[in-house]
């Protein structure tokens, strides 16, 4: 794969995520202010998020039972993985190249990256 | 107030901060969060996990037409992640350990900074003479498209070069910022890569910087789906649009408001955290 190639797949793959999780997040977001636009918005005091917000499979559970905020939140999630991808992407893209200094390199910034979303507390 | 006065205003802010962020090049997250909990009383960690998906939205979606330009350095981009990626974990672990109010006064003082540098301007391209052994070794060095055809640049200070990344990455895990004017002076101004070069591939670090706390942030509950959504949403919609409108001649008065807006920020910021009321 030449530099140029994998410049132009890399460049999609940002757009698409970045449209697609902005598409999802306006779909559930315009269905939640529907059912619940009249309910009082307040911000001002910290309360963490319910369990089923914070986790993939949580979030694809409640979306699932067209629970409008979790499909919300599966935007948000296709967003932080949108990175994720590229960086996936990378490490194939240098494994074809046999560029193993960075293979290596890659692998390290995938593993924080995995590291940090499958849920340390 | 409802959602539905809610929403559309906290849609409307964001969009002038994304709009500022890309004319100003300082990026929209640095302005959102102090908006949201100054102007609409937001709780500032509720700001921070809001802020911190917008700014994957925005770098990710300018970063895709920079890398056809052919200025992103995808290896320098790659190789100091591992800095930067390190960094934001740190970052947010201790965002979570921190006290709102120690938050709300480093977030001043990186404003105050963001408003000095904004009034500023880019600073003079110094080329570095010599490579530096790292940069060879990590085959960092490159070239970038010209009128003129290709031209080629090394790239020097890689160790501090790393050493302030990681430093980036923190402040960018703590605050849920991008940190793109740090990580531009450390590439710019330290490890002497070309201006161009380090903007687009700093804009290319950060989508992935940004996930790597944002993972965390999820899981602390601090991501309130209803509150990101049209931070998210407006954030995008004005750094998209500020993108476009870049090469208009006003950016100097621009920059200006810019910097004075930040800096009143600021001060708020400060004070509200000095006094324990965030």
């Amino acid at each position: 794969m030449t530099d140029q190639r994998l410049q132009s797949i890399v460049s999609t793959l940002l757009i698409t995520g970045v449209v697609l999780s902005a598409a999802v997040v306006l779909i559930g977001g315009v269905c939640h202010l529907v059912r619940h636009g009249s309910e009082p918005a307040d911000y001002r005091s910290f309360q963490a998020v319910p369990e089923s917000y914070r986790s993939l499979g949580g979030v694809i559970h409640a979306a699932g039972s067209f629970d409008y905020r979790a499909v919300i939140q599966l935007g948000l999630l296709l967003l932080i993985a949108t990175p994720v991808a590229r960086v996936a992407l990378s490490l194939v893209a240098f494994t074809l190249e046999r560029d193993y200094t960075y293979v290596a390199i890659t692998a390290v910034v995938l593993a924080v990256l995995i590291y940090s979303l499958m849920g340390q507390r | 107030m409802t959602n539905l006065e809610f929403t559309p205003l906290v849609f409307g802010i964001s969009a002038i901060a994304g709009w500022l962020g890309a004319l100003t090049g300082l990026g929209g997250g640095v302005v959102v969060t102090p908006a949201l909990t100054v102007l609409l009383g937001v709780d500032i960690r509720y700001a921070i996990g809001a802020s911190l998906v917008s700014v994957i939205a925005t770098s990710s979606g300018a970063a895709a037409s920079y890398i056809r330009e052919g200025f992103t350095n995808i290896r320098i981009g790659m190789f100091l992640e591992i800095a930067t990626t390190l960094g934001a974990l740190l970052g947010a672990h201790l965002a979570t350990r921190a006290p709102t109010s120690v938050l709300s006064i480093i977030f001043g003082l990186v404003l105050l900074h963001a408003s000095w540098q904004s009034s500023r301007g880019g600073p003079p391209d110094v080329a570095a003479e010599v490579p530096d052994p790292l940069a060879t070794r990590f085959k960092l060095d490159g070239a970038y498209p010209t009128d003129q055809g290709p031209r080629a640049y090394h790239v020097s200070h890689v160790k501090s070069g790393l050493g302030l990344m990681f430093g980036a990455g923190t402040l960018s895990g703590l605050l849920g910022i991008g940190s793109g004017a740090l990580k531009v002076i450390a590439m710019d101004q330290l490890m002497r890569i070309p201006f161009k070069v380090s903007t687009t591939t700093s804009n290319f670090m950060i989508g992935v910087t940004a996930a790597a706390s944002a993972g965390i942030y999820l899981h602390r509950g601090y991501v309130e789906p209803v509150l990101a959504m049209p931070v998210m949403l407006g954030v995008l919609a004005g750094s998209t649009l500020g993108a476009r409108q870049l090469a208009g001649a006003r950016v100097r008065v621009l920059r200006w408001i810019f910097a004075i807006v930040v800096a009143v920020m600021a001060v708020e910021m400060i004070v509200s955290g000095v006094r324990g009321t965030t």
